[in-house]
């Protein structure tokens, strides 16, 4: 994998054509968006995932010119992904790990029950713990489904994986997710 | 079907994702089982929750300006490499060209350079834009006072732009910049639309008839070129085209009438 990326970069110089730029920028650049929802949600850093999207499109514009595909979304996303996943394994390479906490448990004892505000704003925020305690797999597959409204067949493109995958990480990540945000005390008395 | 195997495909029968016989045959198990059924609905309130209330991340004006930049710069370096091999052919089209104009008078053929022109320009026009932002060099004078900006540009410009303050409409003037397009010093003024920057490059134009067009859509950028009373202008901004053009619109009333 680190291979083939460095044999991509060091690979011939293409410009794109001033055609070829007015395409990229109707059919690619309109995901800019996306692809900085899905490296935020990947690499859990702001910095860091604004890096992996400027590498993306650096990527996605030196190989525009062999883009014949007609979803530029599910294209974009790929190089997206698979350039936060080489800079997750580099994290981990340098044993700078974020570990899964169980920070989220924390937060829910910590919550104080009658106010109710709070334990909206509890609750907003323990969703996005959730989704953080999730393996970056489960949390990938949840994005792309919920937030972005992939299909399953454009997931199992962006992630180079069979569909069944696809189903079955969804299956398992909703199942984590759910009992993540399960309060420890069950009751909805108010 | 037993409900352990329900369950398993409960998350691909919600998104629509499973054959039609599997599908319906868990159909006919929710309609007996309300513990299957209850698991459904949590399923589903769970991904309104996720699509409510999860942030979405969107990208910062910065990145939107570095990633534009970068296809742009690719571009346009592809673009001066082209050129420089097409140098030499281009003399003779050229003296091909005055030709024809001597012959034919060659309406055709100019207005086809003009179009050339203008693209070459838009570009020019937005990469000027960004670069703007980039440098932070938005303004030579930071002023909202037109009566400060108007003068400031006396004995830098052989014309003097028009300057009008439109903060009473929304659309506050930031400043003015000396800039320099299609090989000519322009100016460029600067309004604001909450946090969206404007520029507004303008110079005389005197044979151009007065003419607007809709805005486009460059690199993510919309820019709205027209002329009139022999000055062109071209505006440029990330703000909505609906916005842009009512802008314009504001702009070009608000100028003094020609003489």
């Amino acid at each position: 994998m680190a291979q083939e990326e460095g044999a991509r970069t060091a690979g011939p110089e293409r410009r794109l054509s001033a055609r070829d730029l007015n395409r990229f920028n109707e059919r690619v650049l309109p995901y800019l968006d996306a692809a900085n929802n899905l490296a935020r949600y990947l690499l859990r850093d702001t910095h860091e995932a604004e890096d992996a999207v400027q590498d993306s499109f650096l990527r996605a514009i030196r190989h525009f010119d062999g883009f014949r595909g007609v979803d530029a979304r599910a294209w974009l996303l790929a190089i997206v992904r698979n350039i936060c996943f080489t800079r997750l394994r580099d994290r981990h390479g340098r044993g700078k790990n974020v570990e899964f906490d169980e920070e989220l448990h924390t937060a829910e004892d910590a919550a104080p029950g009658p106010e109710v505000e709070l334990a909206r704003r509890a609750a907003t925020e323990s969703l996005r713990e959730g989704l953080d305690t999730l393996a970056v797999e489960f949390r990938e597959a949840l994005v792309l489904r919920e937030l972005e409204g992939l299909s399953y067949k454009e997931i199992a493109q962006v992630c180079d994986v069979p569909i069944g995958t696809v189903m079955s990480r969804l299956a398992r990540g909703r199942k984590l997710l759910l009992r993540a945000l399960q309060p420890p005390v069950s009751g909805e008395d108010g | 079907m037993r409900c352990d195997e329900v369950r398993d495909h409960l998350s691909a029968f919600q998104d629509d994702e499973l054959d039609p016989v599997r599908s319906q045959e868990i159909e006919q198990h929710l309609v007996t089982c309300p513990d299957c059924a209850d698991a459904l609905s949590g399923m589903k309130a769970l991904g309104e929750r996720l699509r409510g209330e999860a942030p979405y991340y969107r990208a910062s004006d910065s990145l939107r300006v570095r990633v534009s930049r970068a296809a742009w710069s690719d571009a346009s370096r592809g673009r001066a490499t082209r050129w420089r091999v097409m140098g030499a052919a281009r003399g003779w089209i050229g003296a091909a060209a005055a030709a024809l104009v001597v012959v034919s008078g060659a309406v055709v053929l100019s207005s086809m350079q003009r179009g050339a022109m203008l693209s070459a320009t838009e570009g020019e026009v937005v990469s000027s834009h960004i670069r703007s932002l980039m440098a932070n060099h938005l303004t030579d004078v930071a002023s909202t006072d037109q009566h400060t900006v108007k003068p400031w540009f006396n004995g830098r410009l052989d014309f003097s732009p028009p300057v009008t303050d439109l903060s009473a409409s929304g659309y506050p003037l930031i400043g003015g910049r000396l800039d320099y397009l299609g090989g000519r010093p322009v100016a460029a003024l600067v309004y604001q639309r909450r946090k969206h920057w404007i520029n507004v490059f303008t110079w005389p134009d005197g044979r151009a008839a007065n003419a607007e067009a809709p805005a486009r859509t460059q690199q993510g950028y919309n820019v709205i070129h027209e002329t009139r009373g022999g000055s062109t202008y071209w505006i440029v901004s990330d703000l909505n085209s609906k916005e842009l053009s009512a802008f314009a619109r504001l702009l070009a009333a608000s100028a003094e009438p020609v003489p």
